[in-house]
Formats: structure tokens, C-alpha cells, sequence
């Protein structure tokens, strides 16, 4: 044990009081840091999982042609002259996908795409005994779909297996079934331009997004086409990847290589991707300023302890301790306090975010939760500590500073009588 | 006695030293020269106020003066930088102040070794004998793990002398060493800080107010408006 770390030891343990306080201030300020970053986040990813199980990582849309040309105007010769005319800078957007065989070996062609589903996509009014409402149809190829989808796992009742087979069933939304009042193996009617076609109920099932759940119906394409009267095109891609935290880098190769628009999910969900942000990054800030209020309370004991240490200071100066010496004495202070706190707020942010995600709480809405959600996420820890350390480091510095400062001989001399 | 043989421990050449700024600006050494050498206790009486301790202060190297020269076993100290400084008092010298200046959060061998930690020229076995050694020198052998806040005025100046003795300095500089005891513990002090200089040959450089104790050492100098007199 250097004779530095020995002192400053002796130093804090000599002021239990005031050090427990600095202490507990890191410790709350570190915990609610983490405590504060584990539910923001884990709601934020459970909403990104929701979303991504419900409508895939990334969407290919419609074909578009780039019309930006940019023209050389002629001289008066006929020549080519440096004079250059700006056409119209939009695209020109084709609705619909209008090759998918073709399309889809393209898409498949890229390493980091694993699964392709062909959707079209439409709405029609649907008819019970009881209940009439609009409903949006997709239409899917069942293998397809749920390698793109969670929707095996999303199912409530009935079967994919009775879906696979009956190409006149259909998946209800829980929602859109309960305002239809009908269940598995009852009968719905669909009705579009006139033309009406009913089906079974084979399955109904919940992807906990209420605006999907209350209106969507999984169909199979080709019925659907003919529900419709849409026998070619205008159906959309919606693609499994790889690593769903890569769908923009992959959606932006996809989309220069194709010409069509291609949405990753963060594009999709921009808006309350950025809700969540603003709500992380402010909940940060919040819990930061326990920190520094924590950091200034360091700050305040370790000056105190300057002040009060004086001569004690010019004594290890004249026994030989150098500038740097009385320096490191208070900064290993602030590190031991820093390294107690941060490892007593690390462990007790563990415990109050696993108290957390035993908490009921019912949310409906943008997605369906029964219990607090948290993510366990070690980069919380990292910056909780980060934080920390840069507060109780500053506040530790400035009175370290003025410590080595101080010259033993003036001390000394105005103690003398 | 001095001996006009023994090695010099250390030497001062015209010191200058002003305190103070603007109107309060006092020159309060004014040309100050010195010569300590080994195995000699030397005393400094003075009215207050005359320079006595911003020199020992000065030849302690915890201060700078602004004219003049200082050599610590024959190296120039006066103008070195302020690590040399630093490491010229942990290796070369011992001080004794007025006020003990113990550190009250540790025990009075620890206090002893904290200057030998510093020096780092000991085995942790050797510091604790070594500390052990000094205070029972002191008359402290029983209460060497005592807490420096649990011993008496007498004997707190008793550590802080033996922590004075830690890293074995050429040189001991005492600043009214007995100024906040009673009598019989200053006699004792006194009595200790001469047996040392004849035993273990230390230049011992004593400001003091006590005239009495002042005569018992073997040259007692006399100072007066920031220079020695006759």
C-alpha cells in the first residue's frame, strides 16, 4: 500500500460522516441513473421487438425512377457547352412491386436478408351476424410470413396449420374479432367493390400493437387478389435481416441496388423511436444531477478537509511528501469514494431494476405490457460510472490542487507563537 | 563544543528575505551567513519579531529566500527546484516544531514511519523496528501503537522528535521545541535533542525563547533585527 493511498484512507475514515454522505449521494445517484436507463430502454426495445415481430425489420415498397438528370446545354456551334440545366430533382414513384419473382432473387442475392414474404395489402368491410367494420387484409403466403414475423408466436386461439391448409380462412387481430364477435371456426364475410366472399376463422392472434390489433386480417395472398381484384403488382416486401440493428446500412444497399423504396423499421417508427430518445436521454440528465449534486457535496468535504488538514499538510511536505504526493492524497480520497459508490449504486441499481420488472403495470396501446419492462444492459452501468467518475474526479481535483498548492513554510510560521 | 574538524552539515551566505507586500513589506533577514557542522547543538535567541524562525524556515529549505545561498552537505540547495528541495529535507533533515503536528489519525509508531515510507530506503520490518527504536529512545516503548490523540502534550513532542530522527538527517531543526511544554518536559526535551547530537553526530539548529536552555548548547547565537550579533 503506497504511503499516499495510507494517508488519504486514514483521512477519509477520520471523517466517516460527511464521506457516508458523498457516498450515498454517488450511490443513489448511480443506481437511479441505471435504475432510470433499464426501464426507458426496456420499454423502448420491447416496443422495437413488438414492432419488428409485427411487421418486420425492413419493408420494400414501391419501384421509382431517378429523373434528376442533369442536361448540357448546346453553344452556338452545337456543341456541347458547360452551361448545365437542372431537370425535375424528384423521383417518380411506381406503386407496388411490379416483378416480385424477379425482385425477390434480387433481394435474396444479399447475405445479410434471410427471409423474403410477398404481402399485399388492402382494405375491405367485413360483415359478421352481428357487427360490420372496415378491416385491412394482408395477404401472405403463411411459410413466408412467419419467418419474417412473430406471428406463430403471436397467435391467441385456433391454428397456422388450419390457416395453412383452407385457403378460404382467415387470422383475426384479438380486437378486430372481439368488435366482430366471432371466434375460431366461425364465419366472416368480406365485401369489396360489390363482391362479397366469406371465410373461415382459423386462428386469431395479437401482436399487442392496438392499431394492428383492431384491424388487421392475415389472408392468403392469392384469395386476396381475388378479393380485391388485384391479379398482379402492387403488393410490397416486407423482409427478415440478419441483425435488425443493421436494417438502415441494409435497407440503403438494398435500396440503391433495386430502385425501390426500401423503410427500415427506425425510418418506420421514427416518431416514437424518438420519444423514447428524448425520454432516455432527459431521464439521463434528471438522474445526472444527483450525481452532481453528490459531487459538489465531495467537493464541499474534501475543501473542508483541505482547510482543516493544513497542518498537517506542511508536515508531510517537510518530512519529504511532494506537491504531487499531498496532491494524490486527495484525489485517492475522491477515487476510493468514487470506487465505493460506484460499485454500491451499481448493485443497488441491480436490485431496484429487478424489483422494477416485478411490478404490474397494464399499458395498451402502442404495445401490450402486464409488468414493467426493463433491459438489462450493461452500457448503463459503464456510463452510470462514466458519470460519476468525471464528478467526483473534478470535484476531487480542485481541492487536491490547492492542497499541493500550499507552502508548508507560511502554514507553519502562522502557527507558530 | 563545535569542533573546528567536524564536516559541515550546512552553510548559509548572505541570506535576504523580505515578508510582507507593498507598504507591509518587512526585510526581516538581512544578510544572515551560517556554518552548522556535525555533532553540535547550536541555539538562536532573539526578541520576537527578529528573523529567527523565518531562517530556520529558510534553511529548512521550506522556504525561498530572495537573496542568498544555501549548501546541504556541500550541494547548492538554494536555488534547486522544489522535488530537490523536497528530497534534500527528506534525506538530510529533521524538524521539531512548536506545536507537535502529529497526524491524529495515526499511532505514534506510524507517525515515525511516515517519513521513512516517504524515503522508501526500508523494508516494512525494518521501518517498524527502526520506529520502535526512536521512540523507545524517547522514553515511548510502551506506547508505540498508541493513537497520537491518546498521548500527552510531553510525549506527542517526544513522537514528533523521534519522527524528526526517522530518516537518520545530518541536520535537526527545532523551533521553540519546548515553547508549548511545562518545565519538566522541556528539560526532558532539551535533555534528549543534546544526547542525540553527542550519539548519532546530528547538527541540531535550536530557535528558541528559553535563554536558560539556550546556554546549554554548545553555541548559542543571538539575533537581532534579521542578523547574528556578537
Amino acid at each position: 500500500m503506497s504511503p499516499n493511498f495510507a494517508i488519504a484512507f486514514r483521512f477519509i475514515v477520520s471523517r466517516k460522516r460527511s464521506m457516508i454522505m458523498s457516498l450515498a449521494g454517488i450511490v443513489f445517484g448511480v443506481g437511479f441513473f441505471i435504475v432510470t436507463q433499464a426501464q426507458t430502454s426496456g420499454f423502448e426495445k420491447f416496443y422495437i421487438d413488438t414492432i419488428i415481430g409485427a411487421d418486420s425489420p425492413i419493408r420494400i415498397e414501391d419501384r421509382f425512377q431517378d429523373i434528376g438528370l442533369a442536361i448540357n446545354a448546346a453553344d452556338e456551334s452545337g456543341q456541347t457547352s458547360d452551361f448545365i440545366t437542372e431537370t425535375d430533382p424528384n423521383r417518380k414513384y411506381i406503386h407496388g412491386i411490379e416483378y416480385p419473382n424477379k425482385l425477390r432473387e434480387a433481394v435474396e442475392a444479399f447475405d445479410d436478408v434471410t427471409a423474403v414474404s410477398e404481402v399485399l395489402r388492402g382494405e375491405t368491410r367485413a360483415l359478421s351476424k352481428t357487427a360490420e367494420q372496415t378491416a385491412r387484409v394482408h395477404g401472405i403466403r403463411l411459410k413466408d410470413h412467419i419467418q419474417v414475423t412473430d406471428l406463430d408466436s403471436q397467435m391467441l386461439r385456433g391454428s397456422l396449420d388450419d390457416f395453412a391448409f383452407n385457403p378460404s380462412s382467415v387470422l383475426l387481430g384479438k380486437k378486430f374479432a372481439e368488435r366482430m364477435h366471432v371466434d375460431v371456426g366461425d364465419y366472416i364475410l368480406f365485401e369489396y367493390a360489390g363482391d362479397t366472399r366469406r371465410y373461415k376463422v382459423a386462428g386469431i392472434f395479437e401482436t399487442g400493437i392496438e392499431q394492428i390489433d383492431k384491424r388487421r386480417v392475415y389472408m392468403h395472398i392469392g384469395e386476396t387478389r381475388a378479393l380485391l381484384k388485384k391479379p398482379f403488382g402492387e403488393a410490397f416486401f416486407q423482409i427478415a435481416v440478419r441483425d435488425p440493428g443493421n436494417a438502415v446500412r441494409v435497407a440503403s444497399r438494398l435500396e440503391s441496388a433495386l430502385h425501390h423504396n426500401v423503410i427500415p423499421w427506425q425510418e418506420r417508427e421514427k416518431s416514437w423511436l424518438q420519444v423514447f430518445s428524448v425520454l432516455r436521454v432527459s431521464s439521463a440528465i434528471t438522474v445526472s444531477t444527483i450525481i452532481l449534486i453528490s459531487g459538489l457535496g465531495m467537493f464541499n468535504t474534501l475543501a473542508m478537509l483541505v482547510m482543516e488538514k493544513t497542518r498537517e499538510i506542511a508536515i508531510l511536505r517537510s518530512i519529504g511528501y511532494t506537491r504531487r504526493d499531498i496532491s494524490r492524497i486527495f484525489l485517492w480520497q475522491g477515487f476510493l469514494v468514487l470506487i465505493a459508490g460506484t460499485v454500491c449504486g451499481w448493485i443497488f441499481g441491480a436490485v431496484v431494476t429487478l424489483g422494477i420488472s416485478k411490478l404490474p403495470i397494464r399499458i395498451r396501446g402502442i404495445f401490450t405490457a402486464d409488468s414493467f419492462m426493463v433491459n438489462w444492459d450493461l452500457n448503463h452501468y459503464i456510463w452510470a460510472a462514466v458519470v460519476a467518475s468525471v464528478t467526483v474526479m473534478v470535484a476531487s481535483y480542485i481541492p487536491a490542487r490547492r492542497a499541493a498548492a500550499l507552502e508548508p513554510g507560511s502554514i507553519i510560521r502562522g502557527t507558530s507563537m | 563544543m563545535s569542533n573546528a574538524t567536524s564536516k559541515s552539515v550546512l552553510r548559509a551566505e548572505d541570506l535576504h528575505r523580505f515578508l510582507g507586500q507593498d507598504e507591509a513589506r518587512v526585510h526581516v533577514l538581512r544578510g544572515v551567513n551560517l556554518e552548522l557542522k556535525e555533532a553540535t547543538t547550536y541555539s538562536v535567541v532573539g526578541q520576537s519579531g527578529c528573523g529567527k524562525s523565518t531562517m530556520l524556515y529558510l534553511l529548512g529549505l521550506l522556504d525561498r529566500q530572495d537573496k542568498g545561498k544555501i549548501w546541504i552537505r556541500d550541494e547548492l540547495m538554494s536555488d534547486a527546484s522544489d522535488a530537490e528541495r523536497t528530497a534534500a529535507r527528506s534525506r538530510h533533515i529533521g524538524f521539531v516544531f512548536q506545536f507537535h503536528f502529529l497526524l491524529p489519525e495515526f499511532s505514534a509508531a506510524e507517525n515515525v514511519i511516515l517519513p521513512m515510507r516517504k524515503l522508501g530506503v526500508r523494508s516494512p520490518d525494518e521501518m517498524r523496528q527502526h520506529a520502535e527504536y526512536l521512540l523507545g529512545l524517547v522514553g515511548l516503548q510502551e506506547k508505540v501503537d498508541r493513537l497520537a490523540t491518546h498521548l500527552s502534550g510531553g510525549e506527542q513532542q517526544r513522537v514528533a522528535i523521534a519522527r524528526s530522527l526517522a530518516n537518520d538527517p545530518a541536520l535537526l531543526l527545532a523551533d521553540e521545541p519546548t515553547g508549548n511544554l511545562d518545565h519538566k518536559n522541556s528539560d526532558m526535551v532539551f535533555d534528549l535533542l543534546q544526547r542525540l547530537s553527542k550519539e548519532t553526530g546530528q547538527a541540531i539548529l535550536m530557535v528558541t525563547h528559553n535563554t536558560e536552555l539556550a546556554t546549554k548548547t554548545d553555541q548559542c547565537l543571538r539575533m537581532q533585527d534579521g542578523q547574528f550579533i556578537n
